[in-house]
């Protein structure tokens, strides 16, 4: 037993390894003074941060990104509350047909979302703009947020509620009162989780952002000039440094929940 | 008042779900209807001609350029599929059964971090890492233990599975968590009693009840994996397009929409039989476990 839990805890530890590969490199290379991005590092320096700050159509990406995100997140979520009070709450006729598909976006290649509504709009005469970018990235991030949302509602306890009705409160006062403060930490979790899915999002956008830039696009096409390629490296310390402290409020505040539903602080993510 | 009830019940379902629900219908069942009947269509100059025509499908089976693109795109989602699931699997298992219960949802949570940043940097980075002055061959080069740079590893198919399978991890591990977790330590314990040695209870109780957890990860992987464009785009530098690409190209490049939504179409299609095919395994062995 020993034996055999000392080779699989080596192999978990390589296998991190390999998961953070890439994270470890990129601020090496974001701090190297190096033009190139190859081994043996050159010297120390902050240029392609302060390169990354003055760049101005960083800066319209950035925006545009900021903008989709938020949107997307907060109108994902508000979806997903619906869809997870209904799916945990209430019995239906057609109930799993109708769930199934919205979360159908889940297991749809990405490029087939992206085309598919591309023909649409244009099809339509709508000119692309971010708000089309909101509108793939809303239908992208609805199942994830009703996936975090749904465990949220059905580990609520239904008496709580009966006891506020019982007290004399209404449907929606009690909902406000009782069941929002409750699945709170999910609503949250769910909000960043979705805002860092459209914030990464890069298909969707490419396609349907016209000819505004967002950040992974503007990633994109500077990919292409090795010129550009330090500075994105330190882009992507910054997003990476930013990512980590997102997900870990998020865990924060996914674990104080569980604590708060009486369960078990570290349960895991599913 | 029994009927009354479920109606009531009912009706406020209807109401609920309904909101998330027209929004699916309106941007994402309208366009995929649309597509599907474009793919019916023939292509005119600029415009898409509302004539019925059987000739993209015909296309698309017959032109040995898609059918090599295709080929390709599921036999690189596939071996993606068998490389991430079964490099997954040891991780999941370990997690579950040698972690102690309060450090696994730090595993989990340090599993996880890694797939939350730039998907666009990730990859590029793999391109630094597996490429011919990168970091595996100027250090392999710079020990000593090779003279000239390896080139399996260079911008081809296994740096694609390569880069995919680091993408897809955690999709392959928390299904396969999930459903190791669910198992009841006792049936482990009743297998040994029974005399069976360690190999024996894992092959013959372990496995099977696993299964449905590795199948949910196969899927999972698989679906997302054959519509990917970024990575033959950065990795393979356009030359070794997948599906996702060629999509792209007859969609906005060559404008030929219905020949474009026949692809699409059709790549769907292939995406529900694989998923058709892998839940009706999982049936037999959900059945296997009650």
């Amino acid at each position: 037993m020993k034996g055999q839990g000392r080779g699989l805890q080596a192999y978990a530890l390589l296998y991190l390894l390999f998961l953070y590969a890439p994270i470890i490199l990129l601020p090496l290379f974001a701090f190297n003074s190096g033009t190139i991005i190859a081994f043996p590092l050159q010297g120390f320096t902050t240029d392609w941060f302060s390169q990354m700050w003055a760049n101005a159509t960083l800066r319209t990406a950035l925006a545009n990104s900021l903008l989709i995100a938020v949107s997307a997140a907060v109108l994902a979520t508000c979806l997903g509350i619906f869809a997870a009070r209904a799916s945990t709450r209430f019995e239906f006729p057609g109930k799993g047909g109708m769930m199934g598909f919205i979360l159908l976006p889940m297991v749809l290649p990405e490029i087939i979302v992206a085309m598919s509504l591309l023909v649409v709009l244009l099809g339509a005469g709508v000119q692309l703009s971010i708000l089309t970018v909101i509108l793939g990235h809303v239908l992208i991030c609805m199942p994830y947020a009703i996936a975090i949302l749904s465990t949220a509602f059905s580990s609520l306890d239904k008496s709580l509620e009966e006891a506020a009705y019982d007290l004399g409160e209404t449907r929606w006062s009690a909902f406000r009162l009782v069941t929002l403060p409750l699945v709170m930490p999910g609503i949250i979790s769910s909000l960043l989780i979705s805002f860092t899915i459209s914030l990464d999002e890069f298909i969707i956008a490419f396609f349907l952002a016209g000819n505004q830039p967002t950040l992974p696009t503007y990633i994109f096409s500077q990919l292409r000039f090795p010129k550009q390629i330090p500075m994105i490296m330190a882009l992507g310390t910054v997003l990476v440094a930013l990512s980590i402290v997102l997900l870990a409020l998020g865990e924060y505040f996914r674990r104080r929940g569980n604590a708060r539903m009486g369960g078990n602080p570290t349960r895991g993510f599913l | 008042m029994a009927k009354g009830g479920l109606d009531a019940q009912a009706r406020q379902g209807y109401a609920l779900i309904a909101p998330p629900f027209l929004y699916a219908a309106l941007v994402l069942a309208a366009p995929l209807l649309t597509i599907l009947a474009y793919s019916f269509l023939t292509d005119g100059y600029l415009e898409v001609v509302r004539e019925f025509t059987w000739a993209n499908y015909v296309q698309v089976w017959t032109d040995p350029i898609v059918r090599t693109v295709m080929l390709r795109s599921l036999m690189v989602s596939a071996l993606v599929t068998l490389v991430t699931v079964a490099l997954a699997f040891p991780v999941a298992y370990y997690v579950s059964f040698l972690v102690r219960p309060q450090k696994k949802a730090t595993w989990l949570f340090l599993i996880t971090i890694p797939f939350w940043t730039s998907y666009l940097i990730r990859v590029f980075l793999w391109k630094v890492i597996l490429g011919y002055n990168g970091v595996v061959n100027s250090s392999l080069t710079g020990l000593g233990i090779i003279d000239e740079p390896l080139t399996f590893i260079l911008y081809n198919v296994n740096s694609i599975v390569i880069t995919l399978a680091h993408a897809y991890a955690p999709f392959a591990i928390l299904p396969i968590f999930v459903a190791l977790e669910k198992i009841d330590r006792s049936l482990l314990e009743a297998g040994r009693d029974l005399g069976e040695s360690r190999a024996m209870t894992f092959w013959r109780v372990t496995l099977p009840l696993a299964m449905p957890g590795v199948l949910a990860a196969v899927l999972i992987v698989f679906i997302p994996t054959i519509g990917d464009y970024v990575t033959p785009e950065l990795i393979g530098g356009g030359k070794i397009p997948m599906i996702a690409n060629l999509i792209q190209v007859q969609m906005l490049a060559l404008d030929n929409r219905p020949l474009g939504s026949a692809l699409a179409v059709t790549t769907m299609a292939i995406v529900a039989v694989v998923s058709i095919v892998f839940l009706l395994i999982n049936r037999r062995f959900l059945k296997v476990r009650s």
